[in-house]
């Protein structure tokens, strides 16, 4: 169990130690639900057909939902960038999970990633716009870019998240390579 | 204890354990040197170790077959905020950098390579002139790792001037009139290579990349038992589709 647990994110083999004694001790509270947790997720939770997030169902509940609009699509790197905007709220389309990014360190190609589909639900009828919200990073952008060539023969808006100042940030502490993003990015009030 | 300070360029980073990172940094004076960076896939060390950036490094290790850290590694320039926003000039860095990680031997100093990348780097937002410094800077790659071409003379008739082909199994130079015959064994020279105020007419800098890539594939890495880097092809495609070759 520590070695399984060592492997996971976040934890090396003294937190997995620590982790594995503290479910040992917490037997009925936590380790029995957990591990019956974990079973059902093994045996229910898969990769949605369309947008390749995760969930019980097939499509997932973010693809079935009738309330969010069939006319944006917003493009992320993994299952986590979902959850992280759908915490915020702010975003009522439909998600498409890539799966990645492009990455000649790490070996990931164009055909590694899950943009035949999103070219394919990029052409449907009533998609206005594709948002790419993939990270700031040269790999980020550089799949942005290939993705957007992509889709920029089928005549739908292709539009990306803009960079700058976070929210709460002061300048005085920003690395430079934001403060110029934020710059090149400025709009007029 | 080994240890170096120098600028370096970022050739890329990877997370390694719970908040640190591998990078590998390509230094004038010691090369592509790879080392453990601790915070290094922190909020505040990610942006710094972004592919493309001129950063100033220490590096140290207890014996020289060890992987070795870098502390400090300090941005000196932000080439990648810069050129995020350019498809064209991202998808050069990406080659440049594929190039150099795949086609140079580790931890051994390419002076000459380094220069150029520090001249290339920060000109590759500039349209104008950003394919003939990176189609040079592949040229400079190949004499770099010792497999050099001869285009200051015709290597036929000893003529400097009218120089228009390159034999692709001697590498040398042949002029306009001398490899005429021979056209279509030869690969195209395009003036700009040899003459910097030569103007780049239509086709010239997909000849140079030909040109180049012939001697790449076959005198580096076929030798070395890898494939061109797929990056290099995807610059091809987008420079192709932004009509620049």
């Amino acid at each position: 169990m520590i070695e399984l647990l060592g492997k996971l994110p976040g934890l090396g083999p003294r937190s997995a130690r620590r982790a594995a004694l503290h479910l040992l001790k917490k037997r009925e509270a936590l380790l029995e639900p957990l591990a019956q947790s974990l079973a059902d997720a093994a045996a229910h939770v898969r990769t949605c057909g369309e947008c390749g997030s995760l969930d019980t169902a097939d499509p997932c509940a973010l693809c079935s939902a009738s309330s969010r609009d069939d006319g944006l699509i917003c493009v992320v790197a993994e299952v986590g960038d979902v959850w992280a905007l759908e915490r915020a709220g702010a975003f009522r389309g439909r998600y498409h999970v890539l799966g990645g990014v492009l990455s000649a360190l790490d070996g990931v190609r164009p055909e590694d990633l899950r943009i035949a589909k999103l070219v394919e639900r990029a052409r449907r009828p009533g998609v206005r716009e594709v948002i790419l919200a993939l990270a700031a990073t040269v790999d980020g952008q550089a799949t942005a870019h290939f993705v957007s060539e992509h889709l920029s023969a089928i005549g739908v808006t292709v539009s990306r998240l803009s960079q700058g100042v976070p929210v709460g940030g002061e300048l005085e502490l920003l690395d430079d390579g934001t403060l110029l993003a934020a710059l090149a990015s400025r709009r007029a009030v | 204890m080994l240890e170096w300070i120098d600028d370096a360029l970022v050739l890329g980073a990877r997370p390694h354990g719970e908040s640190g990172a591998v990078a590998e940094l390509f230094a004038r004076a010691h090369g592509r040197v790879a080392g453990y960076v601790h915070g290094g896939a922190s909020r505040r060390m990610q942006p710094v170790l972004q592919q493309g950036n001129l950063v100033r490094a220490t590096w140290k290790a207890r014996t020289g077959d060890q992987l070795g850290h870098y502390a400090p590694v300090e941005l000196v320039e932000p080439h990648a905020a810069v050129l995020m926003s350019d498809a064209g000039a991202l998808a050069a860095l990406a080659s440049a950098v594929a190039l150099v990680r795949a086609g140079t031997a580790d931890r051994q100093a390419y002076p000459a390579l380094y220069d150029a990348l520090m001249l290339l780097v920060p000109a590759l937002t500039e349209r104008e002139i950003a394919p003939a410094l990176y189609t040079r800077f592949e040229i400079g790659l190949l004499a770099a790792v010792g497999y050099g071409l001869d285009l200051t003379r015709c290597a036929v008739t000893g003529a400097a001037e009218g120089l228009a082909f390159v034999s692709p199994k001697t590498g040398r130079a042949a002029s306009a009139a001398a490899g005429e015959p021979y056209a279509d064994k030869l690969l195209r020279l395009p003036p700009f290579l040899t003459d910097s105020d030569a103007p780049i007419e239509s086709g010239d800098v997909a000849d140079a990349f030909a040109l180049a890539g012939w001697f790449l594939e076959r005198r580096v890495f076929d030798r070395q038992g890898v494939g061109m880097p797929d990056a290099r092809r995807r610059l091809i495609e987008t420079w192709g589709r932004e009509g620049r070759l």
